[in-house]
C-alpha cells in the first residue's frame, strides 16, 4: 500500500463536491419541526445523502407530498428543487399530472401510512397501476402523529395505542398491495437502518417507474411504547434484512468476492446497479409469488423483513411511455406546437357545414 | 311536449294550453318523434334535422332521453322557425309516435288538429278524433326494404324519416345528402338507409293523404352555417387553446368533451416526424384524481382541464381550494344536469352556479364564464386556458345538457387571432437577471404574482407550494397579518379576471326602468319571449346577458339603471340573483328571480307568463 499522501491545506476547508459540483448542503431544506428523535428525520438525511451521492440536480426534482407529518418533511430536503404539499392522501394523483406535464423530472413523493394507506390507498393503488415515474416513499410509523395518536390502517394486530387501546385488525401492507397492482420496485427498510435505507432510496430513485419504499419510522411521541409493534426498540430487535444491499454508480466498478449463487444485480436505466448480497435466506427478489407469500409470511409471524422484496422489469411502460409522449416536456412546447394550424379549423368546420 | 315530468294527465288541460296554430304552418313548427332509447332513432333524427338544415331553414334539435342504454322511452323534438326562434316549445304540430310505451300519453298531450305518423302497431291506442293521423304499417315496410331481420329496428327509423319528409315538403335529395354526411364512409349503411327513406316517401306518396297544413320551404338562412354539438365545440376550444393534459372521469353528460377531444388530439396533436404525443389524455378513477391530475399537470406548467357535472364537481371541491390558495393553473368544463345526487342525469339545468363560484371550504371564489352557444363554448373553453394562466387560478367553464348534448347550428368558428397568454412565468433568463424571486409577491400591483415552471434550469426557481398560510416568499407563515393579506390579494386577483373575460352583451335596451338578466342556453327563449311582448304591443324589458362572473362594472350600471330586473334562471334557489345580491346588495332589491328547473331547456311561453305574472 503506497502512503496516503498529504492533503492540501486548502482543499481540505472547501466543502466536498460531488459530480454535479454541488456540496451536500445544497440537498439540504429547512431545519425541521418535527419531534426531535422522529424517524422521519433520519429518512430526511438519507434522502439529503442519497441526492448528494446521486449528483442529482436540484431544479430537476419535484417533491411531492400529502398531509401529516411525513409530508410535512418535503420543505426540509432539497431546499432549490420544487416542492409541493398537497391535500391529505391526493398526492398519488399530483404526481400523476406532473408526471406528465413533464416527464423529465424526478418526483420524490414522501406520504405517510394515514395518507397512503388509509384516505389515500385508492389513488396510490391506481398510481401505481398507471406505473407513475415516481420514487414513492411511505413513512410508515403505524399512527396518526398530527392529530395525536389514533391507529392508521398500517397498525399490527394486537399493537396498543398509549391509552391501551388494542388494534384488533390485520395491517394493510402496502408492499404486499403494490406488487399485486404491477409495482416492480418495492422495498421495505428501517429509519435506524441508514446504510440499507440509502442504497434503497438511491435504487428507487433511479427506476424508471413507479418506486415503493415503505419505511418503517417510529414515532417517538405516539407510538413507541410498550405494546406498540412500530417502536424504535421493536424494530431495532426485530429487523431481518433479506440481503445485503449495494448501491453501484455506472462510473464505478464493482468489485466484491461474492460466489455467483450469492448475489443478485438490479441494473437500472442509466447504467448504476443494484448489488443484492444473499444473506441467511434463500431469496429471489424477482419471483412475484415468492414476494407475496413471504409477505403474508412476515405478517402471521410478526417478522419486520427489509430489503428489496420485489424487483422486476418486464410489465407496463413507465406512464409517460404508455402515452407515447415527446420528448421535450409537454409544459415547455411552444404554442406552434400546440395549436394546430388555421387549416385543421377550416377543413373541420368543412365537414360539419 | 313529451316531457315525461312536466306532461299533465289530462288531455283537455293540456290541449287548453295551446293557443290553436294558424294552419298551414310554414318554416313554423315542432315535430315531436317518440321513439325506444338504444333504437338507434339518433341516426334518423339527425337525418331528418340536418335534411331540414340544408333546406336553410333556421332549426334545432332537442333529444330527451332517459338515463340508461336501451328500453326506455326516449323523444327528439325538431324546432323549424323562419325568424329563428327555435328555443324549446312544448306545443307539438306533429309526432311522430313509435313507441308503444308512451304513445297514449304522447297522443293525448297533443293539441287539437296535431298531425300524427302513427305506427300501425299502435292504431288501438288512438282514442282521438280532433287530431290529423296518417297511419303506417312499419312493420311491412321495413319487412320490404331490409332483409336482414336485426337490421329492421335500425332501419323502421329511416322510414318515418321518408315519410315525415314527404308530408313536410323536404326535398328527397336533401334527405340522401344528410343520410350521407351522417353515415360518412360507411358505402352499405348509405345504401340501406337511403332506400328505407325511399320506401317512406313513396309509400306515403302512394297511400297518404297530404293537406299541405306543415310545410318546410326551402330558405337561405343557414348558409356558411355549421351543425355542432356544444360538448364538441368546447372540444374545440381546447384543441386550439393548445390543451396538453387532460385528466377526467366519465360522467353524463360532460363525456362526449373529453371523447371528441381525445379523437381531436390523436388527429391533430402528433409531431409528423417522430408521431409522439405533444398532449396526455389519462381516465382517472375518479373526479378527485382526475382534478389532482389537472392540478399536479398545471402546477408543473401544463395546459391542463378535466369536464364534470355536478356530482364530480363535488368530488373536486377540496382539490378546488387549493387551486385557489395555492394558485395553480387549472380548468373544469361543468357540464350541468339536474341533481341532487344523481337526480335527473339527462335533463338540463343551470344548478351548479353557486356552488361551482364558491366550490371547497374556507374563503375562495372561482371565475365562472358561462357561454349560451356553440361559438362562446368554442371561445370560452380557449379563453379559459389563458385564463387560467394568466390569472394562475381555476377557471370554470359552466355549460350545460342542453347545450352540450344536443346539435346546435352556428356560424363557423374563428381561428384564435391572439397567441396564447401563458402568463407571468419567469424563465432561468429572468431569474439571472432579476437575482430574486418570491413566488407570492405581488411585484406588478396587479395582485398577480410570478411564477415559474418546475424543470426551470436555475437555482433560484424552486419554491414551496402549499395549501397552509405563507408568506410572499412562500415560506409557511400562521402570522394574523400574513393570512389577510394574501387573502386580500387573493380577492383583488380574483375581481382581475374582469379584465380578460367576457363582457356582458346588452340587448334591446330600452328607455324603460324594466331590466331582464339571463345566462348561458336561456338566451334564445329569453329573446323569443322579448319578441313576442314586443308583437303584443307590451314594452319589453331591456336584456342584459350575463357572461361570466367576476360581474364586470357594465352590471352595476345596469343595475343602476333600472328599478326592476328580472333574473332568468334554470334553478330553484336563484343562484346567480344570490351572488348579485352578494356583490350589489344596494341593489338587492331590485332583484326578481324567474325560475325555472323542471330538467327541460326553457321555453318562452314560461319567459313570457312569468314577466307578466311579475307586471301584474
Amino acid at each position: 500500500m503506497s502512503p496516503t499522501p498529504a492533503p492540501k491545506p486548502a482543499a481540505e476547508k472547501a466543502p466536498a463536491l460531488n459530480r454535479a459540483g454541488l456540496p451536500l448542503t445544497a440537498y439540504r431544506g429547512l431545519p425541521s419541526t418535527l419531534c426531535s428523535g422522529c424517524g422521519h428525520d433520519a429518512i430526511t438525511n438519507m434522502i439529503v445523502r442519497a441526492g448528494f451521492e446521486l449528483n442529482l440536480d436540484p431544479s430537476q426534482v419535484a417533491k411531492l407530498s400529502g398531509i401529516g407529518c411525513s409530508s410535512k418533511t418535503t420543505a426540509y430536503f432539497l431546499g432549490q428543487s420544487h416542492g409541493f404539499n398537497g391535500v391529505h392522501g391526493r398526492m398519488a394523483a399530483i404526481a400523476t399530472g406532473v408526471n406528465l406535464a413533464n416527464h423529465t423530472l424526478l418526483n420524490i413523493g414522501i406520504s405517510g401510512d394515514g395518507d397512503t394507506a388509509s384516505i389515500g390507498l385508492g389513488q396510490f393503488l391506481h398510481m401505481v397501476r398507471r406505473n407513475v415515474h415516481v420514487c414513492y416513499i411511505v413513512e410508515n410509523n403505524g399512527v396518526y402523529g398530527l392529530t395525536k395518536g389514533q391507529f392508521s390502517a398500517t397498525a399490527d394486530r394486537g399493537s396498543t395505542l398509549k391509552h391501551g387501546e388494542v388494534n384488533e385488525m390485520d395491517p394493510i401492507d402496502t408492499c404486499a398491495l403494490a406488487i399485486e397492482m404491477g409495482c416492480e420496485y418495492v422495498a421495505r427498510s428501517f429509519s435506524g437502518d441508514q446504510k440499507q435505507l440509502l442504497n434503497l432510496l438511491k435504487g428507487a430513485m433511479r427506476f424508471d417507474g413507479a418506486a415503493l419504499l415503505d419505511v418503517v419510522s417510529p414515532c417517538i411521541t405516539f407510538n413507541n411504547h410498550e405494546g406498540s409493534t412500530k417502536s424504535y426498540k421493536i424494530a431495532k430487535e426485530r429487523e431481518e434484512a433479506l440481503h445485503d444491499v449495494t448501491y453501484v454508480p455506472h462510473y464505478e466498478p464493482f468489485f466484491a468476492d461474492y460466489d455467483p449463487g450469492e448475489k443478485h444485480t438490479v441494473r437500472l436505466p442509466d447504467g448504476d446497479r443494484i448489488v443484492l448480497k444473499k444473506l441467511d435466506r434463500d431469496y429471489d427478489p424477482t419471483d412475484r409469488v415468492r414476494a407475496l407469500e413471504l409477505l403474508s409470511q412476515a405478517r402471521d409471524e410478526r417478522l419486520f423483513l427489509t430489503g428489496l422484496i420485489y424487483h422486476r422489469k418486464g410489465g407496463p411502460k413507465s406512464l409517460p411511455k404508455q402515452r407515447n409522449l415527446v420528448e421535450e416536456p409537454l409544459s415547455m412546447l411552444p404554442e406552434s406546437r400546440t395549436r394546430p394550424p388555421r387549416k385543421v379549423l377550416e377543413s373541420i368546420m368543412d365537414a360539419i357545414s | 311536449m313529451p316531457a315525461p315530468a312536466s306532461a299533465p294527465a289530462s288531455s283537455q288541460n293540456e290541449s287548453a294550453r295551446h293557443a290553436p296554430a294558424s294552419y298551414p304552418l310554414i318554416n313554423d313548427f315542432v315535430l315531436t318523434v317518440a321513439t325506444v332509447n338504444g333504437s338507434g332513432s339518433q341516426s334518423a333524427n339527425h337525418v331528418l334535422f340536418r335534411a331540414i338544415f340544408q333546406m336553410g331553414v333556421p332549426v334545432s334539435g332537442k333529444s330527451v332521453f332517459p338515463s340508461n342504454i336501451q328500453g326506455l322511452p326516449a323523444w327528439y323534438t325538431i324546432r323549424a322557425n323562419k325568424d329563428g326562434w327555435i328555443a324549446r316549445r312544448d306545443k307539438v304540430d306533429l309526432l311522430v309516435a313509435m313507441n308503444p310505451e308512451s304513445a297514449a300519453e304522447d297522443l293525448r298531450a297533443l293539441p287539437p288538429g296535431a298531425s300524427v305518423i302513427l305506427h300501425s302497431d299502435l292504431k288501438s291506442v288512438l282514442q282521438r278524433d280532433d287530431l290529423k293521423v296518417h297511419i303506417v304499417p312499419f312493420g311491412e315496410l321495413v319487412a320490404q326494404a331490409c332483409p336482414e331481420v336485426k337490421l329492421r329496428k335500425l332501419l323502421a327509423n329511416m322510414i318515418y324519416v321518408g315519410v315525415a319528409g314527404w308530408l313536410l315538403g323536404i326535398e328527397l335529395e336533401e334527405i340522401h345528402k344528410a343520410i350521407e354526411h351522417q353515415f360518412g364512409k360507411k358505402q352499405k349503411a348509405i345504401e340501406l338507409n337511403r332506400n328505407a327513406a325511399n320506401l317512406g316517401y313513396n309509400w306515403s306518396a302512394e297511400h297518404l293523404q297530404n293537406d299541405r297544413m306543415i310545410q318546410v320551404r326551402r330558405m337561405d338562412a343557414n348558409r356558411g352555417k355549421i351543425l355542432i354539438e356544444g360538448n364538441a365545440a368546447c372540444s374545440l376550444g381546447f384543441l386550439f387553446g393548445g390543451v396538453t393534459v387532460v385528466g377526467w372521469y366519465p360522467i353524463t353528460p360532460s363525456s362526449s368533451v373529453i371523447d371528441n377531444l381525445a379523437s381531436l388530439l390523436a388527429r391533430h396533436r402528433h409531431d409528423p416526424e417522430t408521431g409522439k404525443a405533444t398532449y396526455a389524455v389519462v381516465q382517472a378513477e375518479d373526479e378527485i384524481a382526475a382534478i389532482g391530475f389537472v392540478l399536479g399537470a398545471g402546477w408543473a406548467g401544463a395546459r391542463s382541464m378535466t369536464a364534470t357535472s355536478g356530482p364530480g364537481i363535488s368530488l373536486m371541491a377540496e382539490m378546488a381550494g387549493l387551486a385557489y390558495f395555492a394558485e395553480i393553473p387549472a380548468v373544469i368544463v361543468d357540464v350541468q344536469r339536474v341533481g341532487p345526487s344523481t337526480g335527473l342525469p339527462t335533463r338540463t339545468g343551470q344548478q351548479d352556479i353557486l356552488k361551482a363560484h364558491f366550490l371547497s371550504h374556507g374563503d375562495c371564489r372561482h371565475p365562472l364564464l358561462i357561454p349560451a352557444d356553440p361559438v362562446e363554448a368554442y371561445e370560452f373553453c380557449a379563453l379559459s386556458l389563458d385564463m387560467a394562466e394568466r390569472l394562475q387560478t381555476l377557471i370554470f367553464v359552466m355549460t350545460d345538457l342542453d347545450l352540450g348534448m344536443n346539435l346546435w347550428s352556428a356560424p363557423r368558428f374563428k381561428y384564435p387571432e391572439k397567441p396564447m397568454d401563458r402568463g407571468k412565468v419567469l424563465t432561468a433568463q429572468d431569474l439571472e437577471r432579476l437575482k430574486k424571486f418570491e413566488r407570492y409577491r405581488d411585484v406588478d400591483g396587479d395582485a398577480i404574482p410570478c411564477r415559474t415552471i418546475p424543470g426551470t434550469r436555475h437555482p433560484l426557481a424552486g419554491y414551496f407550494t402549499r395549501g397552509t398560510g405563507h408568506t410572499p416568499a412562500a415560506t409557511y407563515s400562521e402570522k394574523q397579518a400574513d393570512w389577510t393579506e394574501n387573502l386580500d390579494r387573493l380577492a383583488r386577483k380574483f375581481f382581475r379576471a374582469r379584465d380578460f373575460a367576457p363582457a356582458p352583451v346588452i340587448e334591446a335596451p330600452s328607455a324603460g326602468d324594466i331590466g331582464l338578466m339571463a345566462y348561458g342556453t336561456s338566451d334564445l327563449a329569453v329573446k323569443e319571449a322579448l319578441d313576442i311582448l314586443r308583437r303584443e304591443g307590451s314594452a319589453p324589458p331591456s336584456y342584459l346577458r350575463i357572461r361570466s362572473i367576476p360581474f364586470h362594472d357594465s352590471v352595476r350600471q345596469y343595475l343602476e339603471r333600472h328599478r326592476v330586473i328580472h333574473v332568468v334562471e334554470q334553478n330553484r334557489d336563484a343562484q346567480l340573483t344570490a351572488i348579485l345580491r352578494m356583490d350589489f346588495p344596494e341593489y338587492a332589491a331590485r332583484l326578481r328571480p324567474l325560475l325555472h328547473y323542471d330538467g327541460m331547456p326553457l321555453d318562452a311561453k314560461t319567459v313570457v307568463t312569468k314577466i307578466r305574472q311579475a307586471a301584474s
